[in-house]
């Protein structure tokens, strides 16, 4: 057991994303105390300007790898971290900017870009997990803040956190919701993905995006039998397949067998 | 429903609505069918304007949609998403909580709810659901508190079907469509022009007593002849059939069989069929611990077997492909549930068969089986 006063160590990193799940963090009001008071909250420069370098007990990343820099600055960060813990989408499968994965990016950095010569970007957009060992990888687009709490908290009692890698259904059924998919005909990536957010998106009468990836064994040939029966068409399938975990390997093969 | 002609009792709308009045006023919540997004739910009810009025429903495998009747029936419908599972054995259920404080440890253990449920409108198979859950919940030495709890306030009010839904299937499992015990009070819905009324039988001193304080007038022998008719039309008019006959041997000798396989690439191992699923029962345990270590609490939620975590034992899930996870599912629900409960763990609801998103039907598997049977 540690110190009462050494408490354990937290960093928050940074890559390609859009901050959301670190606002996630942040957007835990009621519970910043309680974390402020187990846990030193190192480095974090989306909410501190003083930042405390060396070596963490934790570090929490949110992005994905886009660019040679920061694949190197990952390396880095993984040495310095006791455990590493991703956030998010973008951490674990790379996130909507892999949709760069199917194209070619020199194509878009030339129609954004006047001078796309002076960027330095890899062709892909990729996982955390491809490049450093990942301790546990918390989904989601952006991530829940419960859940957020529960790996922490899991962290910090040592134990495994509670977060299952079932279906979005059961979530979606255990609130009593009717299912859009069946009592609608609309499409709902919900069988297929990994359940966190609350099956918010069915509680108001939409469809699942997907945005916690596939689930632990996800099926998404029969699932695409049954949206293709309620009428959806090639293209249709092959965007709500691409959107924030395009890159996740479930989806991105199955989103590979409707491309042009 | 022994339709008994001393007995049977003529119960109008109006009858039915000083009925939910007179519970509520006995400090019971009432819990009935309702419309909400395209569904009919179970929900609480205040009064029969939340009945479904003149809605009946549309079902198939992955199918459901509401439809208008052309009459004012308020059961014009089978069963919907929604079992009264979630009421007597809910999603999730606090067990404790521990409070820490220095070297002390306050141990917590949560009350069992002690409200008073009316559930309006339940049907045979759900009846006959509630039956099972009791005996897995309360049978044998170790009952669970809270279901006890809940059950024993429960007063029921069932309705004959007079309409059985696409996906139905209780007649041949021996569970429906007509009530035959386990209700307080049973009604049939009469279908004439007009505003509803009921045919109405009581099941229990309870039902007797509470049936005292409503108007109501002896049933004419025709219109216990119809009410009988109209369960006897539904009886004949199932949208499913189950060949049960030696139904566990079948499923027993054929662990091996290939349409396992061919079912497991159509499974989605959603978890759809037992969530909805009104006898499945299985739960797993959730512990959890606040940042600061000092609030700890045990949560039961429901589990399903279509998980890999569900069959999680030392070294990993001995359930990994979804073939082993269909399978286990299938024969529990229609073979080994009688040797541990002594009962067949399906009533012919139909729920697994509308709401599985590929429509993986129970019946068409058994189907399938029997008649591809390996010599
Ligand atoms: S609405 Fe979507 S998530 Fe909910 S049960 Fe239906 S398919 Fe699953
Ligand atoms: S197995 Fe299917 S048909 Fe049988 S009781 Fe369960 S949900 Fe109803
Ligand atoms: S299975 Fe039978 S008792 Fe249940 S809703 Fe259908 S017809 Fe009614
Ligand atoms: S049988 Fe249907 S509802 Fe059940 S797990 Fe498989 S796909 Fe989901």
């Amino acid at each position: 057991m540690r110190e009462r006063n050494a408490r354990p160590r937290l960093a928050v990193w940074k890559f390609a994303s859009c901050d959301g799940c670190q606002l996630s963090l942040l957007d835990c009001e009621q519970e910043l105390l309680a974390l402020g008071e187990v846990i030193e909250v190192a480095y974090f420069p989306e909410a501190l300007t003083r930042a405390v370098r060396g070596h963490y007990d934790l570090s929490l990343v949110e992005g994905s790898i886009s660019t040679p820099r920061d694949a190197e600055r990952l390396h880095a960060v993984r040495r310095r971290s006791a455990r590493l813990v991703t956030l998010g989408a973008c951490a674990a499968s790379g996130g909507i900017q892999a949709l760069r994965n199917f194209a070619d990016a020199r194509e878009f950095m030339a129609a954004v870009y006047a001078h796309p010569a002076y960027l330095h970007t890899l062709a892909t957009s990729t996982a955390i997990a491809d490049h450093v060992p990942v301790d546990f990888e918390l989904r989601g687009c952006p991530v829940n803040k419960r859940q957020l709490l529960e790996v922490i908290a899991a962290f910090l009692a040592g134990r495994r956190p509670a977060i299952p890698a079932h279906s979005v259904c059961i979530e979606c059924k255990s609130r009593g919701l009717p299912c859009v998919l069946v009592a609608h005909g609309r499409a709902c990536l919900g069988p297929v993905t990994q359940a966190g957010c609350g099956a918010i998106c069915p509680a108001c009468h939409r469809g699942c995006y997907g945005c916690y990836g596939p689930q632990e064994t996800p099926n998404t040939a029969s699932l695409t039998r049954a949206l293709t029966a309620l009428g959806l068409e090639r293209r249709q399938l092959l965007r709500l397949y691409r959107s924030f975990n395009a890159n996740a390997e479930a989806f991105r093969s199955e989103s590979e067998r409707h491309a042009e | 429903m022994s339709l008994e002609l001393q007995a049977a009792q003529l119960l109008t709308s109006q009858g039915l609505d000083q009925l939910l009045k007179a519970l509520r006023r006995g400090g019971c919540r009432t819990v009935g069918p309702t419309v909400r997004d395209g569904v009919i739910a179970y929900e609480d009810i205040d009064c029969l304007e939340d009945l479904p009025r003149g809605w009946t429903d549309e079902q198939s495998g992955g199918h459901y949609r509401l439809r208008r009747r052309e009459d004012d029936a308020l059961f014009g419908y089978a069963v919907g998403p929604h079992s009264w599972k979630p009421f007597l054995h809910p999603p999730r259920q606090r067990l404790w909580r521990t409070h820490r404080d220095g070297d002390t440890v306050r141990m917590q253990r949560e009350a069992p709810d002690g409200q008073r449920l009316a559930l309006i409108g339940v049907r045979a198979c759900e009846l006959k659901a509630i039956a099972i859950q009791d005996k897995v919940l309360l049978g044998g030495a170790y009952g669970d508190p809270h279901y006890r709890a809940r059950r024993a306030g429960t007063f029921i009010i069932a309705v004959n079907c007079t309409v059985a839904g696409g996906t139905c299937f209780c007649a041949s499992m021996g569970c429906g469509p007509n009530l035959t015990a386990g209700f307080d009070l049973g009604l049939t819905e009469l279908g004439a022009a007009g505003p509803p009324a009921f045919v109405l039988q009581a099941g229990t001193p309870a039902g007797s007593q509470l049936l005292e304080e409503i108007p109501h007038r002896p049933a004419t022998a025709n219109e216990i002849a119809a009410a009988r008719a109209r369960v006897q039309h539904t009886a004949e008019h199932m949208g499913r059939q189950m060949p049960t006959e030696a139904l566990p041997q079948l499923l027993l000798r054929n662990l091996e069989h290939p349409r396992w396989s061919e079912v497991a690439e159509r499974c989605l191992a959603c978890g759809n069929c037992t969530m909805v699923c009104p006898t499945c029962f299985c739960t797993t345990l959730e512990d959890s611990s606040d940042l600061t270590g000092r609030e700890t609490s045990r949560t039961r939620r429901w589990d399903t077997c279509f998980t890999v975590d569900f069959a999680f034992v030392h070294g990993g899930s001995v359930r990994q492909s979804t073939r082993a996870r269909y399978r286990q599912w299938m024969t529990h629900k229609l073979a080994t549930w009688h040797q541990q409960f002594g009962t067949c763990g399906c009533v012919g609801c139909g729920r697994c068969i509308t709401w599985c998103p590929v429509g993986i039907d129970i019946t068409e598997e058994v189907s399938a089986m029997r008649t591809s049977e390996p010599t």
